[in-house]
């Protein structure tokens, strides 16, 4: 593949409501160069709110993309790009925004409005969802602020825009409340292992998530959503796809099971699971990388305190070492990071709707 | 507990409201998390009880366009005081958000996880804007402080579900705005509940207020009229089986500082010249009657012809500033600068730090929402002077928001 390695990962703490465990990891991937890190977040399991902590984590890092999990199923799409547009200001352009669902009924509980809806609806509308903060992003104009005092004009209402969006759910008329973003639009990013989720990645994330045990299953995603974005209407190209892996570092390099296949990844429930020692890990991302399987790796530790530290010191010094990742930042956005231009403004040289 | 009755302060990040100087080319670009985090820092600095954020839900329109004579644009408050909680210490940390849209146990979920991330210096600051329907799904109907009443009643029996020594507890509620059940996602915070803040002054806040507030922002007003709003809130509060320390009520206030009495007048006067602007004057004068004025010479007189509006407020304010631009032969933006607010404490530090602290000593407030312009003066110059009189902390002694404002810990039953 012609394209820079692109690695991340998951800081995902069970059981922890404080922010200083979550700040040293993230720390921790920032000094191994990581693109970005993730947090997940659902309704339905004990846990902060993600982008609440990735916020409070952007003041004590200076360049690594942080990417919490935001759901669309019971959240107010205003309030989401609002908060996600935020979390881009306090980090000077480092968001992004995993898309999620919410699923099953202990999670309409919880909020009591109507019953869980089939997955294809909720992904229908987390599409909407993704549709509209994008558009409310672009409803201030960069330049919308003026703060003309001689004149005593704060804003140049020319360089603001109704969205007026009309979803199955939802409609929202705009502009936001909060200016454009550093980043124009921070980052989204979706998992695209299923084929609801898909089709809204191939529409509107930069950043797909693909869970594949193989090489041969990775590039077959891999295909389908590059077709699907052009099929969209998108440059495939502007769609980073990285491999989503489960790892464990527990138990070295010794680790690899009979049928491992030299310390592959397995299938398992909750995805496919590397397990092995930094250094075989390291080859595999190197040789897939190459083989233009995939853009790179977002890898989620499954004991995270631990298994960051391996891969942090171990695999990725070992890509540094090989000029294969990034040793610094060149670039202070996680667009930049990732190679994605800064997109234009829509309803620039529009005139305002005002 | 110190034996003299001991003065709260905070300040109010700057918004839309009218005291913002924005004009002044000293300030930082608007959005700049720079200028929050100075503004934060500042705050903390001068030992304040909490910092706090308004929240934005639509922007505000005049005559069908959006208004683009003050400032707009604000960010998502827990994502920005999340990331204040890394910037400070100390420092209590208030989130406005609305309860005329969105769901309980998100709202719930947002300001817990600020309470936990920052150590327990949270407060949930509650507000019910119906009119922004426009950008949310369906929420508030006709019964909208109904629903806030029982808004607030789930977020504490969420905050609270958890035992204190850590472990879930199931919650359901049935009631007539909300039906839920389930588990709540957090323990309780290091300040046992978030600190609720209510503002207003209407009777429907006030019982609000009575039941489940824990701070209530109010009007500035003459010390002997705020001492008898002061007097009916702790009478309310009786009536609901709080004790009177359970309530903090702190005016929303302004002030302009100067070396003496005639400079400091000099600068409020001066802080209202600045503000209304020609267009702003002819933006004042379009709202109050109701018609385009755009034609209008704001350095003229006021217009001649009759406001749209026939309701008696609109008739009797109309014909108070033709008065007063009469008596003393203003034009119409003199007459806007003549009439728009002053400061609520205009003097020298001394004299400000006294009566501050006697609208504290003689019951008609426990302390002060400040707006944040100036806000830097007033901690080199009235802090001091507040704690010399013996009224207001040299250090913070606790850690929690809860502690700032000498409230209790509430503490789960085993």
């Amino acid at each position: 593949m012609s394209g820079l390695l692109h690695l991340a990962a998951a800081v995902d703490l069970p059981g922890c409501f404080d922010a200083e465990p979550y700040v040293e990891l993230v720390r921790l991937a920032e000094r191994g160069g990581l693109d970005f890190v993730t947090l997940d977040d659902s309704f339905g399991r004990p846990g902060p709110d993600a982008l609440g902590v990735l916020s409070r984590a952007a003041p004590a890092t200076r360049r690594i993309g942080l990417v919490p999990t935001v759901t669309t199923t019971y959240t107010e799409p205003f309030r989401v790009q609002a908060a996600v547009a935020t979390l881009d200001r306090v980090s000077h352009g480092r968001a992004g925004w995993r898309i999620e669902v919410s699923t099953g009924e202990d999670e309409a509980r919880l909020f009591g409005r109507r019953p869980a809806a089939p997955l294809r609806a909720l992904w229908q509308e987390a599409g909407e969802v993704a549709d509209v903060a994008a558009k409310l992003w672009d409803s201030w104009e960069d330049d919308a602020e003026l703060r003309d005092a001689p004149g005593g004009r704060f804003l140049d209402r020319d360089r603001l825009h109704h969205v007026d969006f009309t979803g199955t759910a939802f409609s929202v008329r705009g502009p936001s409340t909060a200016p454009r973003p550093p980043q124009g639009h921070p980052v989204r990013v979706a998992d695209a292992t299923g084929s609801q989720a898909r089709s809204v990645a191939a529409r509107y994330a930069d950043v797909a998530l693909v869970r594949a045990a193989t090489p041969a299953q990775a590039t077959a995603v891999r295909d389908e959503l590059r077709a699907l974005a052009a099929g969209a209407g998108r440059d495939p190209d502007g769609v980073r796809v990285l491999v989503s892996l489960l790892v464990d570092l527990g138990d070295g390099e010794r680790a690899a099971e009979p049928g491992h296949g030299g310390g592959g990844p397995r299938p398992t429930a909750r995805g496919p699971l590397y397990r092995g020692g930094p250094v075989d890990l390291a080859e595999l991302i190197a040789g897939w990388h190459a083989d233009g399987v995939t853009d790179g790796f977002h890898l989620v530790p499954v004991e995270p305190r631990r298994d960051l530290e391996r891969l942090v010191n171990g695999t990725v010094a070992l890509l540094q070492h090989r000029a294969l990742f990034r040793t610094f930042y060149p670039g202070s956005t996680l667009r930049e990071h990732l190679g994605l231009a800064r997109p234009a403004n829509r309803y620039a040289g529009t005139g305002g709707a005002s | 507990m110190s034996p003299r009755r001991q003065v709260h302060l905070a300040v109010l990040a700057p918004g839309t409201d009218e005291t913002t100087g924005w004009a002044d080319p000293r300030t930082d670009p608007w959005t700049s998390f720079a200028s929050f985090e100075r503004l934060a820092q500042v705050a903390e600095r001068g030992l304040f009880d909490f910092l706090l954020l308004d929240e934005g839900l639509r922007l505000p329109e005049h005559r069908g366009r959006i208004h683009d004579l003050e400032p707009v644009g604000r960010p998502e408050p827990a994502a920005l005081l999340n990331a204040l909680a890394g910037s400070t210490a100390r420092l209590g940390l208030a989130a406005t958000a609305d309860t005329a849209f969105g769901e309980p146990y998100e709202l719930a979920r947002r300001i817990a996880t600020l309470d936990h991330l920052s150590g327990g210096r949270a407060a949930w600051r509650v507000t019910a804007t119906p009119d922004a329907a426009e950008n949310f799904r369906p929420g508030a109907d006709s019964e909208h402080s109904a629903r806030t009443a029982e808004f607030v009643t789930v977020a504490r029996l969420l905050w609270d579900s958890w035992t204190a020594d850590g472990t879930p507890r199931p919650f359901a509620h049935r009631g007539r705005h909300f039906d839920i059940a389930g588990e709540f996602g957090l323990p309780r915070s290091p300040q046992g509940r978030p600190v609720v803040i209510h503002t207003g002054e209407s009777e429907e806040i006030g019982e609000l207020a009575a039941a489940t507030a824990d701070v209530l922002l109010t009007r500035p007003g003459p010390l002997e009229a705020a001492r008898l709003r002061y007097a009916r809130a702790q009478r309310r509060l009786a009536a609901y089986g709080r004790a009177p320390e359970g309530l903090r009520i702190m005016p929303g206030v302004t002030v302009a500082l100067g070396d003496t009495a005639a400079e400091a007048q000099e600068r409020a006067a001066g802080i209202r010249r600045q503000r209304v602007t020609p267009r702003y004057a002819l933006y004042v004068l379009e709202r109050l009657w109701g018609v385009d004025l755009s034609g209008h010479d704001p350095d003229g007189p006021l217009p001649a012809i009759a406001p749209r509006g026939r309701d008696a407020d609109t008739l009797a304010r109309v014909a108070r500033w033709r008065a007063l631009a009469q008596e003393k032969g203003l034009t119409s933006r003199e007459t806007v600068i003549e009439a728009s607010g002053r400061p609520s404490f205009v003097g020298t530090p001394d004299s400000v730090a006294a009566e501050l602290h006697a609208h504290v000593r003689e019951g008609a407030a426990d302390g002060f929402l400040l707006a944040a312009d100036g806000l830097e003066e007033f901690v080199d110059r009235v802090v001091p002077l507040l704690q010399v009189r013996g009224v207001f902390r040299t250090e913070y002694e606790g850690a929690t928001l809860r502690s700032h404002l000498a409230l209790s810990h509430p503490v789960g039953e085993g």
